[in-house]
């Protein structure tokens, strides 16, 4: 773990991917205190305004400030991408492990499910999951983890065969230990790495799903607001007010830039083998 | 190969169809379990109006015997039935009409990508190191951190509102195609561009590139006729999985700049609960990610003979 710190230190793109990733997630989880003005209350008076010392985005066609919106934003993007990063990988470790542990029957059996899932249109699905759990957090939850789980079913079972032939879990064997305990305890460890590396590209994928909805109408009722709905507004009065997306757009990239450029600097320091499953 | 070619597409093929059931089977319940139904409006009909409307449409059956019917109808006669939402026209027709400008836009996307990405990632692993190599990979990386929206948003205010090159929106001229092509291809060609290049710096560390050196082949020769070919396996595979996200991308990129494609319909259809139009629109989708998974399996297999075509694992 130590010689992991020292490298990741080493790795400056990495690295100032991090701090603005952290300094993002102290702005959104402090956000009352990085903001002067409410992200919900409209004035009408004040709508439409480019960027002025009051309002340093400017507001939008409601007359709200763009700023605190973005702040508060934030909150919603990246708390939908860690959860639903966190829990595919749950769901897609638990399916992969015993698939790939349990082999015979189990496997293909959970395989079957994994392909039919693989075939899913993830995108199309995710609308109708959305339609069926209703906008709102929920529904974004289920309808992002439920398309994303299986590219780490994959990896995982991929990773459980492969360590299952090795001397330490064959030993582990020997001694009597417990599959559920050889598993947990040895392999699981073994294999974190990749997982790790897994996760982090995990993340910006599904902060960017969650946008997609939200940009089709499909996210958050107002007056709430992720960056996909934020630009989806944008999108509509971009021709005459552009600094309407052009904010939020560019906050959302520079958060996904980092997030990708973070996986990258993981997986050159974890797993420098490795390559990156680009799975849809 | 050569000989047990056709008898592993046919059996592929076959193993695609029960796949596909289980999408239309999902969908469907999914759908129609969710809230709302297709003639729910503002509107609210009389008792008997909407009775009639439900048994116009076959929707006062139990939900079991619609399923069967559906299916019936999609399995015997390849008929998808009637949209709700536009009254009078059929899913097939409405298909038939809005595949072609879809497939146009995906195929074109996929030749953006892959005729600029491989290059680059070739450049890439060749100046290894140098400025070109890192704007590359920052390219790489930007490619996927931008969502398709933005793109079109900075394509459509640079281009065509600043520059007035290329039409906003519509698929009318020519010239349409270029926006959407290049939104929707940004992404693949981030990703083949990276793998191209990680698999061609593998590559030409091996010991037949220093021969090819050694024999006094010039650069180009060596770089785009001895490493690229054996660096193009990874690239294919990862084709599998581009198609799809040229898929699932495209619909985005239709309702953006309004292409009259499969996408546009999807949303308004899950919206308006136009259950036909839906089930159409999700097993053509699935039906392509199959087949270009499918081909993608075969060309590997053509371009290196190691590779075995098994159908063992389906």
């Amino acid at each position: 773990m130590k010689s992991f710190a020292k490298k990741f230190l080493r790795h400056r793109v990495a690295l100032a991917s991090l701090v603005f990733l952290a300094v993002v997630s102290v702005g959104a989880g402090f956000a009352p205190v990085f903001t002067r003005q409410s992200y919900e209350v409209q004035n009408i008076e004040e709508k439409l305004e480019t960027p002025n010392a009051q309002h340093w985005m400017g507001t939008d066609t409601l007359g709200r400030d763009l700023y605190s919106r973005v702040v508060y934003g934030a909150r919603m993007s990246l708390s939908v991408g860690v959860i639903t990063a966190l829990l595919s990988l749950t769901v897609g470790t638990l399916v992969g492990a015993i698939a790939g542990y349990r082999g015979g029957k189990i496997d293909a059996a959970l395989m079957r499910v994994v392909d039919v899932f693989y075939i899913f249109p993830s995108l199309l699905i995710a609308i109708l999951l959305t339609v069926y759990f209703g906008r709102g957090f929920l529904g974004i939850l289920v309808a992002i983890t439920l398309t994303s789980w299986v590219t780490h079913a994959r990896l995982v079972r991929n990773l459980v065969l492969q360590s299952k032939e090795m001397l330490y879990v064959e030993s582990a064997r020997s001694l009597g230990l417990s599959g559920t305990r050889i598993l947990l305890r040895h392999i699981l460890p073994n294999i974190l790495g990749p997982m790790i590396v897994s996760l982090t590209f995990q993340i910006p994928t599904n902060i960017m799903s969650e946008s997609f909805l939200s940009f089709i109408g499909l996210g958050l009722e107002p007056p709430y607001s992720s960056w996909g709905t934020l630009a989806n507004e944008g999108f509509r009065a971009m021709k005459s007010f552009p600094h309407l997306i052009l904010f939020p757009g560019t906050v959302l990239f520079v958060t996904l830039l980092a997030f990708n450029a973070l996986g990258d600097g993981v997986r050159d320091v974890l797993d420098p083998r490795g390559k990156r499953d680009f799975g849809a | 190969m050569g000989k047990g070619l056709f008898p592993y597409i046919l059996k592929r093929l076959l193993g695609a169809i029960p796949t596909l059931l289980i999408l239309a089977t999902f969908v469907f319940f999914l759908m129609r379990f969710a809230p709302g139904g297709p003639f729910d409006g503002d509107r609210v009909f009389p008792k008997d109006v909407q009775a009639a409307i439900d048994a116009r449409y076959g929707l006062d059956l139990p939900l079991w015997q619609q399923y069967l019917k559906w299916l019936s109808s999609v399995t015997l006669h390849f008929d998808f039935g009637e949209s709700f939402q536009y009254v009078g026209r059929t899913v097939n027709e409405m298909i038939g009409s809005s595949l072609p400008p879809s497939l146009l836009l995906g195929g074109l996307a996929l030749v953006f990508a892959v005729a600029l990405g491989v290059p680059l990632g070739v450049l890439a692993a060749w100046r290894q190191g140098t400025w070109m190599d890192s704007s590359a990979i920052f390219l790489a990386i930007a490619g996927v951190s931008l969502p398709s929206y933005l793109i079109a948003s900075t394509l459509v205010l640079v281009f065509s509102l600043k520059l007035g090159w290329f039409p906003p929106a519509l698929w009318e001229e020519r010239s349409s195609v270029v926006l959407p092509v290049i939104t929707l291809g940004l992404r693949p060609l981030a990703i083949t561009a990276r793998l191209v290049r990680a698999s061609v710096i593998e590559t030409l560390s091996s010991d037949y590139i220093r021969t090819a050196y050694a024999k006094g082949q010039t650069v180009t020769k060596i770089l785009f006729h001895h490493a690229l070919r054996n660096s193009l396996i990874p690239v294919i595979t990862v084709l599998g999985p581009l198609a799809a996200s040229l898929v699932t991308g495209s619909f985005l990129v239709e309702m953006v700049f309004q292409v009259p494609g499969l996408g546009k319909h999807f949303v308004g259809a899950v919206l308006n609960r136009d259950y036909p139009m839906v089930m159409g629109v999700t097993l053509v989708y699935g039906a392509i990610l199959i087949v270009s998974n499918l081909l993608v399996d075969v060309a590997c297999a053509m371009l290196d003979p190691r590779i075995r075509l098994e159908t063992a694992e389906g």
